[in-house]
């Protein structure tokens, strides 16, 4: 079952699949899932998500639930992992997404969204994640490795099992510095006590980060006041609010300002889902600026 | 070969399965699934004269087999939309039902004037359920009297050759005679049914999901409803087209609106799950009405109120009646267009 675009029409053909799973797997704190979509896989940039729909052919949950991809693989023509937080989420469509075994079909739609941007030089990159949004970074990081870029992790989480990639930023970063609230692994902390820190020890020229959006604000900021620019990957956000991945439900908007300085409210599935940190109004998510473009007071008042 | 043409009035269609507005984007987003000319019609979402942010998110909640939605029809206003998004539509070699929004008749007029000066435009939809400033904010389509008022102003400002379509939402006492208001006003058209009035409250937060507190409910879960409203109707009118919307997610959902008396379905909240739906849907009823040896799509609208009613011996199945009174304006009516 695929979509039924023909070649030469300029549509992407197979944009939406039926995947058969490969694995579903406890990684820690969190579940990973593997599906083989050669056509996914193919055409994948590291940032993009997929929009998978839950409960079966003849479900009622008809929102799909959107997960950025961790990693494509050529296996089996092509697989594509992802990694989601159904313990700590009361979404039943993740828990029917974390109950799938291999050889069961799910329906996916993807690669989606705007990827990663990536540095012309070989830059010092500084790679921030935390809980499982911090699986979008290990795609771009070896993209940038690929480009002679070097690569700075800095992972965070509560305690040790939320820390998703530690061994892996260890093993292919040129560092690795992992800070968890407990301080159960590595340092005591938030990412926010050591950015500074390791925004300095690393000589970034550029920040990258994926995880919860507190996180986001905080790695825009200071990446802003060290004069760097940030790519910031706004999944949580999308997971929050969206509800179809591609642009058509108008759901999963946010307050961003453009290139002329006047805020708009984007589409974080087709604007982002990767972002300039510096253009997110990260104090007016779940609002509407009275100065952006269409807000109610500009028209006078009224709905 | 079934024969799937139909027809809104003086515009003929391909088939008779569209995007229902607010839908199916800027048409952009869909193309990248399938080529837009497979579409019956494409079907704007509601056009307003200024831009529009729309409400704060949380916007969606997911609830059983639907959805509910508190948007504030966002939108980038008339100008951007004549400038950026009616020009590529025009291309798509698909009829483009521009549907109008607004808050008073001068903002709907206005609207529809400007969108219908431009070819590509095949029909105007008179979105109906837009806050009325002047009633308290309650959507215009709530009376007769006020819908009738306003489809009068779009009517008069649109080409001849170009349907207007009312589009009214259920949750009103009495629908018929709100349909029969519009079609008095000119109306060449109905699309029934736009999203009903609906809450959920978050368990965990203690608090409406939606920062609009409530929303409108849309997807299968309303698609009996939509059907009902279809069925009556088209009862009492059954010389005026009906656009059937609601929680079409198949062909044989689509084929049930139109033996109801639809004459074409629109896809709305199915498309957030399935963007391929449309050319699907099309492909189902055409599948299933050759199934049933129908060889045109026109010979089973309305076919439901036509056929003898089956049943067992003795068993007489529940009759769906026009509310007291459509009747005999039905027959007022045909009486007055007489020549
Ligand atoms: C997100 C969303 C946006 C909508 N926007 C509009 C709109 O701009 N104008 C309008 O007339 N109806 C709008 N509708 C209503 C739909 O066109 C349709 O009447 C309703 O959703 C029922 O159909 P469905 O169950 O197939 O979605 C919207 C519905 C949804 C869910
Ligand atoms: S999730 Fe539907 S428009 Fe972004």
């Amino acid at each position: 079952m695929t979509d039924t675009a023909g070649p030469g029409s300029g549509r992407a053909v197979g944009l939406r699949t039926s995947a058969i799973v490969l694995t579903v797997r406890q990684v820690q704190d969190y579940h990973a899932m593997t599906l083989v979509a050669p056509a996914v896989a193919e055409r994948f940039r590291p940032g993009q998500f997929v929009a998978l729909a839950v409960g079966g052919e003849h479900t009622g949950r008809l929102v799909r639930r959107c997960l950025a991809v961790y990693e494509v693989k050529p296996d089996y023509g092509g697989t594509v992992e992802v990694v989601f937080d159904h313990r700590g989420s009361r979404d039943p469509g993740t828990g029917w997404l974390a109950g799938r075994r291999a050889r069961d079909m799910v329906d996916v739609v993807g690669p989606l969204g705007r990827p990663f941007r990536l540095p012309r030089d070989p830059v010092n990159c500084l790679l921030v994640g935390g809980g499982p949004g911090a699986a979008a970074l290990f795609a771009l990081a070896d993209t940038l490795r690929r480009r002679e870029c070097r690569v700075h992790f800095l992972l965070g989480g509560r305690s040790a099992p939320a820390v998703f990639g530690a061994r892996s930023a260890r093993r292919i970063g040129d560092s690795a510095t992992v800070v968890t609230e407990d301080g159960s692994l590595g340092d005591t902390g938030t990412v926010r006590d050591v950015l500074p820190r390791v925004i300095e020890e690393s000589a970034a020229d550029v920040v990258y980060a994926c995880g919860p959006t507190g996180l986001l604000r905080s790695v825009s900021a200071v990446a802003t006041e060290y004069g760097l620019p940030s790519q910031v990957s706004v999944e949580e956000f999308l997971q929050q609010t969206g509800a179809c991945g591609v642009g058509l439900c108008m759901t999963c908007v946010l307050p961003i300002i453009g290139d002329d300085g006047v805020t708009r409210m984007a589409r974080a599935c087709t604007d982002g889902l990767v972002m300039r940190g510096d253009r997110v109004r990260w104090g007016d998510l779940g609002t509407i600026p009275l100065d952006a473009l269409g807000a109610p007071r500009a028209l006078g008042g009224g709905l | 070969m079934t024969d799937l043409t139909t027809r809104l009035g003086t515009l003929e269609l391909a088939n008779p399965v569209l995007t229902a507005a607010g839908c199916g984007g800027t048409g952009r987003e869909l193309a990248r699934f399938f080529d837009l000319a497979r579409l019956g019609a494409f079907t704007t979402t509601s056009v307003m004269l200024r831009p529009r942010a729309g409400r704060p998110t949380p916007r969606v909640a997911e609830t059983p087999s639907g959805v509910l939605t508190a948007m504030g029809l966002p939108g980038p206003g008339v100008d951007s939309f004549l400038e950026t998004d009616l020009p590529w539509l025009a291309e798509q070699q698909v009829p483009v039902i521009v549907s109008v929004a607004g808050h008073s008749l001068e903002e709907y007029a206005e609207v529809a004037r400007r969108a219908q000066e431009s070819p590509a435009v095949a029909a105007v939809e008179v979105n109906l359920a837009a806050p009325n400033v002047e009633d308290r904010g309650r959507m215009f389509g709530r009376l007769p009297g006020p819908a009738a008022d306003v489809v009068r102003a779009v009517r008069a400002v649109t080409r001849r050759d170009a349907p207007v379509l009312a589009k009214l939402a259920p949750d009103v006492s009495d629908l018929v005679t709100i349909a029969l208001a519009c079609v008095d006003a000119g109306a060449d058209g109905l699309s029934l049914i736009n999203t009903m009035a609906g809450l959920a409250i978050d368990p965990h937060t203690l608090r409406p999901t939606l920062a609009g507190v409530s929303g409108g409910l849309s997807g299968p879960a309303i698609r009996p409803v939509a059907l009902r409203c279809v069925y009556e109707v088209h009862a009492a009118l059954p010389g005026t087209p009906i656009v059937g919307i609601g929680g079409v997610a198949t062909g044989l959902d689509a084929l049930e609106f139109v033996l109801a008396g639809a004459s074409a379905v629109a896809v709305g909240t199915t498309l957030f799950h399935d963007p391929t739906a449309g050319p699907r849907i099309a492909r189902e009823l055409e599948e299933a009405l050759s199934a049933r040896r129908i060889g045109r799509l026109a010979d089973a609208v309305g076919l439901a109120h036509r056929l003898p009613p089956q049943g067992h011996v003795g068993h007489v199945p529940p009759q769906i009646s026009p509310p007291p009174g459509a009747d005999e304006r039905r027959t007022e009516e045909s009486k007055e267009k007489l020549p």
